[in-house]
């Protein structure tokens, strides 16, 4: 009798420690669930800007000045971070889209010309991705009449007949692929010492190919449209300002993580093309051949693979945050999570922009190159417009409440938006004028289909 | 008829001809009357602003306002936050269009212009927001009056009686003050309220939810998707929260609670009826995914010596809501399940039948820890309504209904 109640005591007892592990591990998960719930937007839009463009501009970066352009990086992620931060901020208190916003304060003519300015743009920017997954194809023996359009439907169907949570997954997933860029880079076999050095040391020169090098990594990383995403996706997200704190982490790993991809990228062009000499790569295509005899056929492939994953995902998600963007704007339905009768304008902005931008790219003798300068000059044009407008909103205490920048935020903030205006007007300046300056003939203006 | 953006901006003259200053804003008076623009605010640049009172408006045309006062009679304008301000609280906003159930963005505000001895009166009497109305604010000052009023007259209109109109104010004072009902919102049905609030911004969410009463803000809580319902009710007082989640039934607040920050939903139990907090403690028990964190308590529970009058005659006299009527479920002497009736079988009935001769085959019930895909199966083998969850000691606890089914499953998918 005696042991029988030990032993049910003992029972009871373990139950008991069982059910307090089980209720901590509870809450536990519970934490990680409320984060997981939040996280995504900063992290996808942080890399979706190492689009085509922007790969093909890092891998000449690398090639031409080898690690010199490295210390860069570290300037350019608080600049993305403060910019993104302010949009995941607005998205999270106000619960209301950028372009939600600029119509509901600057009225509607300054909202229409920012959404035709949108489209504009983003049409440009939609070929330059397209183009990047017909470049990439043409690396692994693909042609581009096959490649191109399977891309577009591949992207059209994921988003048409995914929920929002299907698509994010989808794009999460796409993110983990960038990863095929440190295993190029591990491949190259780069001196790791000095390129660390080179990252935390700035060491500036003032030649003329050097800079405008520079302005060609701000110009490409930072684009306008993705503000519009990242604010949308927080409030489809339906991230309150309880839950800002994840948001603003989110925010911040994305530009981090979204930086040390472009460091793998320059550093493994820096490796092994500037190493040997090849300092005069055109494309994100040309650096994967220049790789495969340099660091073995794995590196190249990895390194075109890269590029495909980067220009489908910019791909669906371009067209898809202009088409947000627009309905908005102008007060039309829109959503992922609305069917299509719903939301036509939104559906039919959506289909046309990648049917649209898939289809120039497949015109023999298209002059892609100059629809690249368009997308470059239209992203110049547009950035000011969209930072001022950013800034304002944020600043305006009826909306934001509490949560307006603070002074020292908005010195950070607005000396990040001025530098980068100013390097944005200096690229645009370049590419307007004088296309054959050493960087940018060399990156962006030059396609494989001149 | 003149539209709302042709007369901001309009040049107003007084009773001599002089020009006096430019419309700045258009203010309705709820408190005086619901629809009619009441004073217009005539900016005179470096000066003060100065007001004209509707009965100071001798005619209106685009771009043009008469007075029929000299400028010195015009009063001085002092701000007052209970008018409504067509530019700033109406032009480019959103509103709720509670004929059509859908959350809409305001382009132009169309007026209705009625002469009354001597002077006119403008009316609200829709709101604009289709294409003509941005189409006209595109080309205003661009193109001609009369071109944009030939090229609208071509485009499909999307108007909204003024009546359907339902402003959204996320501050709730102001909302008191400019008499916005809810009386018309909560008329919608709660799934469409629920589908509209999802659009809103969380300020105005909260400003709605506020103003309606609790039962019908419970109804709207309970279709909230999961995220937004506990981002509404950490907002709210947690008194407030307790007397609306004391309206939803037992099953609906359990959920909601359970999603709750710890703190949150201590404060709120705290703060519901005892009775009701108890119900909802008790489901609380239960994991979620189990037939115990799935079922409802309110079901009717009677003998199974009862005769269908009988229990029809305690149906009406306890007023119990057709909602919990799915089934029936019996007892024995010895308070064991003993079947569930349906409600088609007992309207089929004699009054006088013994409510045990009514029980459907086979006899169904889960126990609470039965896992919810068991669940789903018997609801799809045996095309069940509802379901009676039992204890251990096979008393009737509660019950699944098929519309809890149906949500969970939409949720997996």
């Amino acid at each position: 009798m005696n042991t029988w109640v030990t032993l049910t005591n003992a029972f009871s007892a373990w139950k008991a420690r069982g059910k307090e592990f089980s209720h901590r591990g509870h809450a536990w998960r519970r934490r990680i669930a409320v984060f997981l719930a939040v996280v995504g937007p900063g992290i996808i839009t942080s890399n979706v800007d190492n689009d085509a463009g922007g790969i093909s501009t890092y891998s000449a970066a690398g090639a031409q000045f080898g690690y010199t352009l490295l210390w860069s990086l570290i300037p350019m992620t608080i600049a993305l971070y403060v910019s993104e931060e302010m949009c995941a901020r607005m998205g999270v208190v106000t619960g209301k889209g950028l372009s939600d916003l600029i119509r509901e304060e600057f009225g509607f003519r300054s909202t229409f010309f920012v959404m035709i300015a949108a489209l504009l743009v983003d049409l440009f920017n939609t070929v330059a991705e397209f183009s990047g997954v017909a470049e990439a194809s043409e690396v692994m023996h693909v042609s581009k009449y096959v490649s191109v359009p399977l891309a577009a439907l591949a992207v059209w169907l994921i988003v048409i007949y995914g929920t929002y949570r299907i698509v994010e997954k989808v794009f999460m997933v796409a993110c983990v692929f960038y990863l095929s860029y440190m295993l190029s880079a591990f491949l190259a076999k780069p001196d790791w010492l000095y390129a660390a050095r080179q990252t935390v040391i700035p060491s500036v020169h003032f030649n003329a190919p050097y800079l405008v090098m520079l302005i060609g990594l701000v110009g490409t990383t930072i684009a306008p449209w993705q503000f519009f995403y990242l604010q949308a996706s927080f409030v489809e997200k339906r991230v309150g300002p309880r839950q800002y704190k994840h948001a603003k982490w989110d925010v911040m790993f994305g530009s981090i993580s979204c930086m040390v991809i472009v460091f793998f990228i320059i550093v493994c062009c820096a490796a092994t093309l500037n190493v040997h000499g090849l300092t005069n790569i055109s494309s994100a295509s040309d650096a994967a051949k220049a790789l495969i005899p340099l660091a073995g056929k794995w590196a190249g492939w990895l390194f075109a693979f890269g590029l495909l994953n980067a220009s489908l995902f910019a791909a669906s998600i371009l067209p898809l945050s202009t088409a947000h963007v627009i309905c908005e704007g102008l007060g039309f339905e829109a959503g992922l999570d609305r069917k299509f009768k719903e939301a036509p304008a939104f559906y039919a902005l959506y289909t046309g922009l990648i049917v649209v931008g898939a289809g120039i790219v497949l015109i023999p003798k298209a002059p892609l190159w100059k629809i690249l300068i368009y997308s470059q000059v239209g992203n110049g044009i547009w950035l000011p417009v969209v930072l001022i407008f950013i800034l304002l909103l944020i600043n305006r205490r009826d909306l934001m409440g509490e949560h307006t920048n603070t002074v020292g935020f908005n010195v950070v903030a607005w000396t990040a938006s001025i530098i980068m205006i100013i390097l944005t007007a200096a690229l645009m300046y370049l590419a307007i004028f004088n296309p054959s300056a050493a960087g940018l003939s060399g990156t962006l203006l030059c396609s494989p289909f001149m | 008829m003149v539209h709302a953006t042709e007369v901001l901006g309009a040049e107003a003259y007084d009773s001599l001809g002089n020009f006096v200053g430019r419309v700045k804003e258009m203010f309705i008076v709820p408190d005086e009357q619901p629809n009619r623009i009441s004073r217009l605010l005539l900016g005179r640049g470096r000066y003060r602003p100065l007001v004209a009172r509707f009965d100071q408006i001798e005619s209106v045309a685009p771009g043009r306002v008469s007075l029929t006062t000299e400028e010195s009679a015009l009063e001085l304008y002092h701000p007052n936050d209970s008018w409504l301000a067509v530019q700033k609280d109406l032009l480019d906003q959103q509103i709720i269009d509670t004929n059509g159930r859908k959350v809409v963005r305001v382009n132009d505000v169309d007026l209705a212009d009625q002469r009354t001895n001597g002077n006119t009166e403008l009316r609200i009497t829709q709101v604009d927001v289709g294409l003509p109305g941005a189409v006209r604010r595109l080309l205003q000052g661009v193109v001609s009056p009369t071109g944009i009023r030939r090229l609208q007259n071509r485009l499909p209109q999307r108007n909204i009686r003024w009546e359907f109109v339902n402003l959204i104010e996320p501050d709730p004072l102001r909302r008191v003050k400019l008499r916005i009902s809810s009386d018309r919102l909560a008329q919608l049905h709660p799934a469409d309220l629920a589908d509209i609030m999802e659009e809103l911004s969380p300020d105005e969410r909260q400003s709605i939810i506020g103003s309606l009463d609790e039962e019908t803000a419970g109804e709207i809580l309970a279709e909230l998707d999961k995220r937004l319902q506990s981002q509404v009710v950490e907002k709210l007082d947690p008194e407030k929260a307790a007397d609306i989640i004391e309206e939803m039934s037992p099953d609906a607040a359990a959920d909601l609670i359970q999603n709750l920050e710890p703190d949150t939903s201590k404060e709120v139990l705290e703060e519901m009826e005892h009775r009701e907090a108890q119900e909802v403690e008790e489901l609380l028990r239960f994991a979620e995914n189990t037939a115990g964190g799935m079922m409802t308590t309110e079901i009717v529970v009677v003998g199974e010596d009862a005769t269908r009058g009988e229990v029809v005659d305690y149906v009406r006299f306890h007023e119990i809501p057709p909602d919990q009527l799915d089934n029936i479920v019996l007892i024995n002497r010895d308070a064991v399940f003993a079947g569930a009736v349906t409600v088609a079988h007992l309207l089929l009935a004699k009054s006088d039948q013994r409510m045990a001769e009514l029980v459907s085959d086979p006899l169904l019930s889960v126990a609470t820890d039965a896992r919810d895909k068991d669940v789903f199966e018997l609801f799809d083998k045996y095309n069940l309504r509802s379901l009676t969850v039992v204890s251990e000691n096979k008393c009737p606890l509660g019950a699944i209904t098929v519309d809890d089914v149906v949500s969970r499953l939409q949720a997996q998918a």
